[in-house]
């Protein structure tokens, strides 16, 4: 297996996607690593072929934003936006993510090996998000579909306003934002939560985890529920 | 004696407030309809043009060129977006439009050589052939989001807000989320839906700056990018967007239309199109930006006059919705039993929050949408167009200008106080400009 590093203080973001990108020459299936992150935004974002990335260090804004299909790992924590709107593939990032981690996600795999902060896959659309540890408030904000999971805690306002997307806790949770109940964790809901632990490399007995979503109240305007719009 | 009163009008309480209150008494919520604001404004009917005549002398009407082509994005984009027409169409989700609509823009819009835009809801592939240069919308609401779009798109729109709601998100209520509609936004089919007022990931513009380079990476810098504001505290919006980064800021005036939202947005958010021209014409200016990065306004704009007039105000390009609906047969004199099963008529309809647009514009109803040829109100838009890039044309060259961005505030004149104060132009007969002698 060949590697290629790049090295952004010598190469630059711009460089760097293109390459990634395939811009410069075939990349399906092959093995990069990137030094020197240095916080950079908007790296590793735009992908489009099978890929593997590894990055060294802490990385900013909107890394691996928008990707399809490739695989990249975060050697550090990683800025908001960490795999913003993904569609495939996966993203992994070994230290903490900041907010919106995951929002707006059609596809593929978020892990979060540390703590994700607020706004944890807001407006998700379809994306797995598994954090080892705990999230901030309003996380699943607007969420529509996918699964979210969190091996320890979740912020206030879990959920508000929730559609079609599955939250499972294994920690406490803050509180449940409006249209957001908990519910049954059949037996068919804990081998899938299984299943995506193992995907995800956590180990943790789905049996714990309680499982929340939608309630289904907001979803055609009532005068009864107009305090909770 | 009682009845012999004469009968005075009720300044407090005209009729469509008694009625406003009665239908919020039986409802328990606001009102939510389509269309633009309804209460009378300060407009570009304010203001006219002092033709040249001794003193400046004109271009012959029908000889002598005046061009109308603009080029937009050029400030940061390899690929600018080339416009034959400083005319384009606004942003109009299909979901509230039908399929047949947004064709029927495309083609005509592409038959003029100007854009299209996409809206809430994604990119159709209908849009994308029949539109030549078609601008990709990402909102707060990242519905259908693709970076396959982007990628294919012309042109990038931020949207951070609307005039019709500068500061409110978006609605699209259940009888408009039809399978095909509910697929595409990844919802259950008939429920209402929301769209968020704040994007997901970032907040201000130091956020707002990361995130276009962010979309500007994942396509190859070659897109321009657009930031669409709602009219509000214009000057501070359009300055931020520009240190933003962005290659065009759209301004949308507060008789913008939507096609559904709280009434009391409608009528009392924002602020009209035309001091946010002047607005927004500050603020590049004083940055030193001004037809570096273009400015798109919208909001009201009907005629060509109405074009020439905000592009005599300094704006490089007009974008334009309502009226290009109505160029589709919006409120013409059509199937008048469904206009009055709606409780309206044409002339007075803002019903597209039903989906029963009698003409098949703001439907997704196979039978109603079926009304709407896209061939043929396709040729309707391109006429339209058409007679707008002329009427703008005829002005400017009235004006002495070979180009219709040589027009200048120096060639109006405002017709009312509050005018000349907004547009900054002198009262028409004095040199009194508001505010400033
Ligand atoms: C039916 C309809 C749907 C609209 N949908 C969107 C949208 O999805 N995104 C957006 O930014 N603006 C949307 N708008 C606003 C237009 O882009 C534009 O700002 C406005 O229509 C301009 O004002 P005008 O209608 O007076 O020309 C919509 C307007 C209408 C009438
Ligand atoms: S005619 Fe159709 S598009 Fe026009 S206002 Fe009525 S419902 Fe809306």
């Amino acid at each position: 297996m060949t590697v290629e590093t790049i090295d952004l203080d010598a190469a630059g973001v711009r460089a760097l996607n293109r390459r990634l990108q395939g811009r410069e020459g075939p990349v399906a299936g092959r093995h990069f690593i990137v030094t020197n992150a240095k916080g950079r935004h908007a790296l590793a974002a735009g992908l489009t072929e099978r890929v593997n990335v590894r990055i060294r260090g802490h990385v900013g804004y909107y890394c691996a934003g928008m990707n399809r299909l490739a695989d990249v790992t975060v050697e550090g924590n990683a800025g908001t936006g960490v795999a913003e709107n993904l569609m495939s593939g996966a993203v992994r990032v070994t230290g903490d993510a900041s907010q919106s981690a995951g929002a707006s996600g059609r596809g593929g795999l978020l892990v979060v090996e540390g703590s994700a902060s607020a706004r944890c896959g807001i407006t998700m659309k379809g994306i797995d998000i598994v954090v080892g540890g705990s999230i901030g408030h309003m996380s699943a904000f607007m969420a529509q579909a996918g699964r979210l999971v969190v091996c320890g805690d979740a912020g206030a306002y879990l959920g508000d306003s929730i559609y079609e997307a599955e939250i499972f806790v294994r920690g406490r949770v803050e509180s449940l934002g409006a249209d957001c109940v908990e519910k049954e964790l059949s037996a068919e809901d804990a081998s899938g939560l299984e299943a995506l632990l193992a995907e995800a490399g956590m180990d943790g007995d789905a049996a714990r985890f309680r499982r929340y979503g939608s309630a289904r109240q907001l979803y055609n305007f009532r005068i009864d529920n107009a305090a909770a719009y | 004696m009682a009845g012999d009163y004469p009968e005075r009008p009720w300044a407090t309480f005209p009729p469509h407030v008694i009625s406003e209150i009665h239908r919020a008494a039986d409802q328990g919520l606001y009102y939510i309809r389509g269309a633009g604001a309804r209460r009378a404004l300060p407009t570009f009917d304010d203001l006219v043009f002092l033709g040249a005549s001794v003193s400046r002398y004109p271009l012959e009407g029908y000889r002598e060129r005046c061009d109308t082509n603009v080029t937009i994005g050029a400030r940061h984009a390899s690929r600018p977006v080339e416009l034959k027409i400083p005319i384009t169409i606004a942003g109009m989700s299909f979901g509230a439009l039908s399929a047949n609509a947004k064709r029927a823009l495309g083609l005509g819009a592409s038959a003029m050589g100007t854009s299209t835009t996409t809206g809430d809801g994604g990119m159709t592939m209908e849009e994308r052939e029949a539109s030549e240069t078609l601008v990709y919308q990402v909102l707060p609401s990242r519905y259908g989001m693709d970076p396959d779009h982007l990628r294919i798109a012309d042109a990038i729109e931020v949207v951070v807000g609307q005039g019709a709601k500068p500061g409110g998100g978006g609605m699209l209520l259940g009888q408009k989320v039809t399978e095909r509609v509910a697929d595409m936004r990844t919802l259950p089919a008939g429920i209402d839906q929301r769209s968020a007022c704040r994007h997901p990931d970032w907040t201000g513009p130091d956020d707002l700056a990361i995130k276009i380079l962010e979309l500007r990476e994942i396509t190859n810098w070659e897109k321009p990018v657009y930031v669409k504001v709602g009219a509000t505290r214009t000057q501070y919006d359009v300055a931020l967007a520009v240190k933003a980064g962005a290659d065009a800021v759209v301004v949308d005036g507060m008789q913008g239309g939507t096609a559904a939202t709280q009434e009391v947005f409608i009528e009392d958010v924002g602020i009209p199109t035309l001091p946010a021209v002047r607005l927004a014409v500050e603020a590049l200016k004083e940055l030193g930006v001004h037809r570096q990065v273009q400015l798109i306004v919208s909001g009201g704009i009907r005629t060509g006059s109405d074009v020439a007039k905000a592009l005599a105000l300094g704006a490089d390009a007009v974008s334009i919705g309502m009226a290009a609906l109505m160029a589709l047969n919006c409120n013409a004199p059509l199937y008048l039993e469904d206009y009055e099963a709606l409780g309206t008529r044409p002339g007075a309809c803002n019903m597209c929050q039903t989906g029963r647009c009698p003409v098949g514009v703001t439907t997704q109803d196979p039978l109603l949408e079926a009304r709407l040829d896209p061939e043929e109100a396709g040729r309707r838009v391109r006429n339209y167009l058409s007679t707008l890039t002329m009427e703008c044309q005829t002005l400017a060259r009235a004006c002495g200008k070979s180009h219709v961005h040589n027009l200048e505030p120096e060639d109006l004149a405002a017709l009312t106080v509050e005018a000349a104060a907004m547009a900054q132009v002198p009262l028409a007969g004095t040199n009194w400009i508001p505010g400033r002698s």
